[in-house]
């Protein structure tokens, strides 16, 4: 049958039999001669995205009723601000080609937006410039966020992903705060009100969080209202916001205190990290120690230098030299017994006075005292030498007082 | 200067930014033995108090309910199961 059939066409006696290949190209050449086909926007929402490992975008724009196969090649696709994702609804710019080895016939896009995202931005720009006009995104107006937050204000959905990413970082990081959450639908037509009510409700609070997880521009459009950019503007505590994704521009960033680029960072953004804070602590205590312990070297230098000088200025050490000096003196000249004993006396004066001045009493003024037996004037230098009851006199820098023993521990060995 | 609170009264806040003082107060005063002791066993305190609060919070959750007024109440409130 096949055999007859190509012979017939052979022989010029049948219309002319295509191959696919052939028909595939006939049709492809038809669609790319239609200049209209060539340079067009459909509009439609996303289904069956899929990009694998070549990195093409391969999905269907969809009415509902009828599907249209589409691609993005690699080298486009990386030049969107961002992935497309199955249920968007979307306006696609290429033009219409077939897949010969496919039989497919599908748009090669190379432009993708959302759907009334023209209208929107139109919105977003006029808003933009009209508050920046009103000083509410200066620079001047952001206010620092606190160190040590103890209550920390969160608003959001309390269904939402972003509450629990929230909640999780500052479970982790900063346990020590209280979070309050002032709960508010975060989409649809009553979240711009509810949203700025619930940033307004909030009290007492050290930072407030803004946050919502990611979303198509509709989902986050409540967040690019007058009503409540106005409202973070007046929120008596900073406001950090953490809006959909890093790519997002949202206006309320715009008035935040600070922005951060999800719910997550935000929370991060908002508190100090506990691990920091243990690594901080373990230096301070090591400071601490080192501190004190070189402090105390010099204290047990000071006292050491102290005792040396007492021995070297020790009474009889000093009289015995003294009593050398006078010998050789009297050896030397021939000085009377009388004029001997005035040298001597005047002599031990001025040594007394010399001790005095240089002496204990300069250690004493650093809070020593020197403690004698009343008994016998001994300098006590051990529990050994105190009985219960023994009378003492205690010097201290600016003259000295008695006192008595009232307990002694029990004798011990020297260590 | 008023008589410091013991430790387990301070906040972290309190105890950290009090700890932080006193380890420069230590290593560039010129003080006597005892305050110098003085201050490294408060020091050593407040480090403790820091750790301690460090590792037993627990986050508190409160949530915001209009009350019958207009206005706000406050209530505890469990985050929904995973």
């Amino acid at each position: 049958m096949l055999r007859r059939v190509s012979q017939l066409a052979m022989l010029g006696l049948q219309d002319r039999i295509w191959t696919p290949g052939e028909l595939n190209r006939h049709v492809r050449q038809l669609l790319e001669g239609d200049y209209r086909l060539q340079d067009l926007w459909v509009a439609g929402e996303i289904a069956n995205l899929s990009q694998p490992a070549s990195g093409h975008l391969y999905f269907s724009l969809t009415d509902g009723s009828a599907n249209l196969r589409c691609v993005i090649w690699r080298s486009e696709a990386e030049g969107l601000p961002r992935l497309p994702r199955d249920g968007e609804a979307v306006e696609v710019h290429g033009h219409l080609s077939v897949y010969e080895a496919g039989g497919q016939y599908q748009l090669y896009a190379d432009r993708i937006r959302l759907a009334g995202e023209g209208e929107l931005f139109q919105e977003f720009m006029r808003l933009k410039q009209k508050l920046e006009g009103e000083g509410l995104f200066d620079p001047e107006r952001k206010r620092p966020l606190p160190r040590w937050p103890k209550r920390v204000g969160v608003v959001t959905s309390p269904t939402g992903a972003a509450l629990r990413d929230v909640l999780n970082v500052l479970s982790r990081r900063y346990p020590l705060v209280e979070v309050v959450l002032s709960p508010t639908p975060v989409q649809g037509e009553a979240a711009p009100a509810a949203i700025a009510q619930a940033l307004a409700a909030l009290e007492a609070c050290d930072v407030v969080l803004l946050v919502r997880g990611g979303g198509s521009m509709e989902d986050l459009w409540a967040f690019n209202t007058e009503q409540v950019v106005r409202a973070v503007a007046a929120s008596r505590a900073p406001v950090v916001s953490g809006i959909g994704h890093e790519t997002d521009v949202i206006l309320a960033d715009f008035a935040a205190d600070r922005r951060a680029p999800t719910p997550s960072a935000a929370a991060e953004l908002a508190t100090p990290d506990r691990q920091d804070l243990a690594v901080e602590i373990g230096k301070l205590t090591r400071g601490l120690s080192r501190a004190w312990q070189g402090r105390r070297q010099v204290l047990h230098q000071r006292l050491g230098e102290a005792r040396a000088a007492l021995a070297t200025l020790a009474p009889q050490a000093r009289l015995a030299g003294a009593r050398q000096r006078l010998d050789e003196l009297a050896g030397r000249t021939a000085l009377s017994l009388r004029h001997r004993l005035s040298l001597r006396r005047a002599s031990v004066g001025a040594l007394v006075q010399t001790l005095h001045a240089i002496g204990p009493l300069q250690v004493l003024g650093r809070g020593y005292a020197l403690v004698r037996l009343s008994a016998d004037q001994a300098l006590v230098r051990s529990v050994g030498q105190v009985s219960p009851g023994a009378g003492l006199q205690v010097q201290v820098s600016d003259g000295s007082f008695s006192a008595q023993a009232t307990a002694v521990p029990a004798e011990t060995s020297e260590g | 200067m008023s008589k410091p609170k013991a430790p387990d009264q301070l906040d972290f806040e309190q105890a950290f930014e009090e700890l932080q003082a006193l380890v420069r107060q230590l290593e560039q005063g010129e003080l006597p033995l005892e305050d110098s002791l003085r201050l490294f066993e408060r020091g050593q305190a407040l480090a403790v108090r820091c750790n301690q609060l460090l590792d037993k919070a627990q986050l508190r959750l409160r949530k915001l309910a209009p009350d019958e007024s207009g206005g706000y109440l406050e209530e505890d409130f469990q985050p929904e199961a995973e």
